[in-house]
């Protein structure tokens, strides 16, 4: 037996390099190793990086929530709207309980929801500016100061109108004029008189309310953002979710509320949308990216050249004509009017745009005001509770984060953060101590709860009616706004006030997540968590980081099957090829194998030294192709691949990918092409025991 | 006198070539008797590979019966017959037909390794044996195409003979060689024959190689015309062969 293998091995040996064909057979079996082990290893790193990240970034390990809940838990849901999910029952006991099971190294109570911010309208707050100082100085007297700052908000404004006013005259040469509200014509064209500007100061809160009441509305740019974010324990995750790093600002103090914003929503929405559009663009060129082949980067030229208000708004006279005298030297132009040299400014191209792009940041942006929001703002949230009403909440945004790996991603950089305490009362459940602040209310108010079906009459009824509204005409005495208890608490403001620390496990958490200490049992972990929900009745759904994060979890799915599919694709193709080239071989053979069989090899033995021969061929080129494929690889990782876009970024997971092999790819490339080389060599060889001996005799004939 | 080691009695074989039937024998009996060195003679076609090709079991009769070492190979299954050809019978091509991508040596012992009868020791001793009688013991390592066609042809008698068949089948063993290695060959074969008894039956229509043959079996449009002694063969076809 053994001897028979040596000499079968000998003739496979010895037949290697005998013939053309083996070295095609060969040459495939090498390129479809190669492919299959570069392949396999680059799509396993993507799939490592990217869970990773979405482990170490909101997911965790684990993510637990209620079974009772409608939906399906995703932290990146398909449809794109959260899912809805039923609060835990007795979080505290939950944590507890979690916490205690093998393996279980933090269990972090979350919850996701999302708001709407206003990114702030650059004449309301000029306008509020004015109000303040001519406040300030009714109240106290005007110093020098005061009057100079009184003066300089006055240009912005008119300069604001002066803006608004060239905007209509474009609007006029496109429409015909009557297309143009008379009662905004009368408002411009009162707000650029001069003698409305004269008697300003007579009647300062009288042409306030003019401005605010029938300019302002003429000038809205404010924009809704949308924002996402996980209200939850943020020491906690600070200190378990190491993918999470600070930017800007500092993480919320512990017992404070507040808010953390994601670096890409900030840069994304908050930013002046001319210095973005500059960014995305550097962004591109710095990949080696053209102005002139790209119509995207295109577009981002020309908008900066028409849209050009959100600068010219925030100017004062003295920074419009410091920015004019700035693009006049820049430009070499003589030109006076900012809104041309800003258009011609912006006119950019490949080879003047890191020129442009520097002259921006370093002179024109000290002018500006980059972004809509600065950290240590306080950011009005408002929300849609569970039940459908509008609730809104002050918080202070502490500072700016990202998570590593992520930062770049429209998808997954779109998640902010905030304490669990504010959370809840967004999504619709009282803090403790909002709770007590509504008690006083209602006291000091001398609410009382009417009955449903009497509500009418108690409000109409005659002639007890207890309901009363007077509607108080005129302007609000905000000092005046807020008395008695709750008042008091009102006016320390939210954003001040510490919690109780305990007070994070009681009360609302829609969803956990469960970090492990050895990752490598999640499996178990997760067996384990499911029998303790069912032993203790805690009516919980638990499943794995994939699962919960639902469209990257999607994506790695697809990758995966992607994988599959191009290995199963050029496995195929290497089949077909081996299977015709082994037939050709076994062709040219029939003399030999005739011979064989005269001589009395019996037929197995042929089958067996076609099949040893291509199996040989494989592992001797497969183990060749998966040597290349090991040095490939070794080398992606020295150099590390670049993302050439934001997509790649994405799936690398960072700016570059660190491709790394393990031994399975190879296991699996050297498994495969055995089992690829012996199917398609299984006929041919089934044909070679068919040669009759008689051929023997043919032979040269 | 004694069974027959190859006995033939009224075989018919015929072809089939598309639609139309070729006769190749038409009625051929024959009697081999152990230690025979026997030629089979007659021009192109008239059937002498079909007959040797139903001695050594690489083909069956469509008619008649075919017994080897007195066995039926009508009746025989195909695993048997490969056996039947390993164990009784040792072959000897017009081209040689050795491996060649094996050396001397395993080409002689490749026989050896498929009856699996012999361990490694004794396996060795015996091809070199074979390999010292046809006078090669100094080429068991050089790869047939190092060889002559002569020499070739020599690890092929070695080849055929090292598992010890009751017959060794040579189809035109000189064709390819020029006539004085061509005698040498079949003055090896005739050796061989003297030494251990073994029965040689080979074809071929050159009359200086008939005429080392004990007998010689005519065969003409497939049926056998004449059974002589090697010199009455010689005589009849003239001075000598092609």
């Amino acid at each position: 037996m053994v001897e028979r293998a040596g000499i079968l091995l000998r003739i496979a040996f010895r037949n290697l390099f005998r013939s053309r064909i083996n070295l095609l057979i060969g040459a495939v079996i090498l390129g479809g190793t190669l492919l299959v082990v570069v392949g396999g290893a680059l799509l396993g790193s993507v799939i490592s990086s990217m869970s990773r990240s979405i482990i170490g970034s909101v997911a965790g390990h684990i993510q637990v929530y209620s079974a009772a809940s409608k939906e399906e838990f995703a932290i990146w849901p398909m449809g794109g709207n959260d899912p809805d999910l039923s609060p835990m029952v007795d979080w505290e006991k939950n944590q507890r309980l979690l916490e205690a099971v093998p393996n279980v190294k933090a269990v972090i109570p979350m919850g996701i929801n999302a708001a709407l911010i206003t990114s702030g309208n650059t004449v309301d707050l000029t306008l509020a500016e004015l109000r303040s100082v001519v406040r300030e100085e009714k109240a106290h007297g005007s110093t020098p100061e005061l009057e100079a700052q009184r003066a300089s908000l006055k240009e912005h404004v008119r300069q604001i109108v002066r803006v608004l006013q060239s905007d209509m005259g474009r609007v006029e040469e496109i429409n015909t004029s009557d297309a143009l509200d008379p009662e905004a014509r009368a408002a411009i064209g009162r707000a650029s008189s001069d003698e409305f500007w004269a008697g300003f100061d007579r009647d300062p809160y009288g042409a306030l309310e003019f401005l605010e009441n029938r300019l302002a509305p003429l000038l809205s740019d404010a924009d809704l953002v949308p924002l996402r974010y996980v209200g939850t324990d943020l020491d906690a995750f600070q200190k378990h979710f190491d993918r999470m790093e600070i930017v800007d600002g500092q993480p919320v103090p512990p017992g404070h509320r507040g808010f953390m914003m994601s670096k890409f929503v900030y840069e994304d929405r908050l930013k002046l949308r001319t210095a973005r559009r500059l960014d995305k663009i550097k962004d591109a060129l710095d990949l080696k990216g053209s102005i002139a082949r790209d119509e995207t980067l295109q577009r981002y030229v020309r908008e900066n050249r028409t849209q050009t208000r959100e600068i010219l708004l925030q100017l004062d006279p003295l920074k419009t004509e410091r920015a004019i005298a700035l693009l006049q030297r820049t430009l070499g132009s003589s030109e006076k009017d900012l809104d041309k040299l800003l258009n011609a400014f912006f006119d950019t191209d490949d080879a003047n745009f890191y020129q442009r792009y520097e002259v921006f940041y370093r002179d024109l942006a000290p002018l500006l005001q980059l972004y809509r929001l600065k950290v240590g703002d306080v950011l009005t949230i408002t929300a849609f509770t569970r039940s459908g009403y509008v609730q809104s909440l002050n918080l202070k945004v502490w500072g700016t984060f990202q998570f590593r790996g992520l930062e770049k991603s429209a998808l997954s950089g779109n998640i902010n953060l905030m304490d669990i305490v504010s959370f809840r009362e967004l999504y619709g459940y009282l803090s403790a101590d909002r709770k007590a602040e509504i008690e006083a209310i209602k006291k000091e108010g001398g609410v009382q709860e009417i009955d449903r079906s009497r509500a009418e009459e108690e409000l109409f009824g005659q002639p007890n009616r207890r309901v009363v509204a007077e509607a108080t005409p005129g302007i609000i005495d905000e000092k005046e706004r807020f008395k008695g208890a709750g008042a008091a608490l009102r006016r320390e403001e939210l954003v001040r006030r510490v919690y109780d620390p305990t007070e994070i496990g009681r009360g609302v958490v829609l969803d956990a997540a469960v970090i492990l200490q050895d990752p490598r049992h999640l499996q178990k972990t997760l067996a384990d968590i499911r029998a303790l929900s069912d032993r203790e009745h805690l009516g919980l759904r638990v499943v794995s980081w994939r699962e919960a994060a639902g469209l990257l979890g999607q994506f790695i799915l697809l990758a995966t099957v992607v994988l599959l599919l191009a290995v199963g694709i050029i496995f195929i193709v290497a089949m077909v090829i081996i299977n015709n080239s082994v037939m050709m071989a076994t062709l040219q053979r029939t003399p030999e194998v005739g011979t064989m069989r005269a001589i009395g090899a019996p037929r197995a033995f042929i089958l067996w030294m076609v099949l040893v021969e291509t199996v040989t061929l494989g592992l001797i080129f497969g183990g060749l192709g998966a040597a290349l494929g090991a040095g490939a690889i070794a080398l992606l990782h020295w150099w590390g691949i670049p993302a050439g876009n934001e997509t790649l970024y994405f799936f690398f997971s960072g700016p570059r990918l660190f491709p790394t092999l393990s031994p399975w790819n190879i296991v699996v490339a050297l498994v495969v092409v055995v089992v690829v080389t012996v199917l398609s060599t299984l006929y041919p060889a089934f044909l070679a025991t068919r040669v009759p001996p008689v051929r023997a005799m043919q032979a040269d004939e | 006198m004694n069974e027959p080691i190859v006995s033939i009695v009224d075989v018919v074989k015929e072809y089939q070539l598309g639609s139309t039937v070729v006769p190749a024998l038409r009625g051929v009996s024959l009697d081999v008797h152990k230690g025979e060195f026997i030629s089979i003679a007659g021009p192109s076609g008239s059937g002498k590979t079909t007959l040797l090709n139903l001695i050594g079991c690489v083909d069956v009769a469509t008619r008649g019966t075919v017994r080897v070492v007195g066995r039926d190979t009508a009746a025989l299954s195909e695993r048997e017959l490969t056996r039947l050809r390993l164990e009784t019978i040792g072959f000897i091509f017009q081209s040689f037909n050795l491996v060649g991508v094996l050396s001397v040596f395993q080409n002689v012992e490749f026989p050896l390794l498929l009856q699996g009868k012999l361990r490694g020791h004794e396996r060795r001793a015996r091809v070199m044996t074979l390999l010292e009688q046809v006078g090669l013991a100094d080429h068991a390592r050089h790869r047939p195409n190092e060889l002559s066609g002569g020499q070739r042809q020599r690890v092929a008698v070695a080849r055929a003979l090292v598992g010890s068949p009751h017959i060794v089948l040579a189809d035109e063993p000189t064709a390819n060689l020029d006539s004085e290695t061509g005698e040498r060959i079949v003055d090896l074969m005739k050796e061989m024959n003297l030494r251990d008894g073994t029965t040689f039956i080979f074809s071929t229509h050159d009359a200086k190689v008939m005429a080392h043959a004990d007998a010689v079996v005519k065969l003409a449009d497939g049926k056998i015309v004449g059974r002589d002694s090697a010199g009455a063969a010689l005589a009849a076809s003239g001075s000598g062969g092609h």
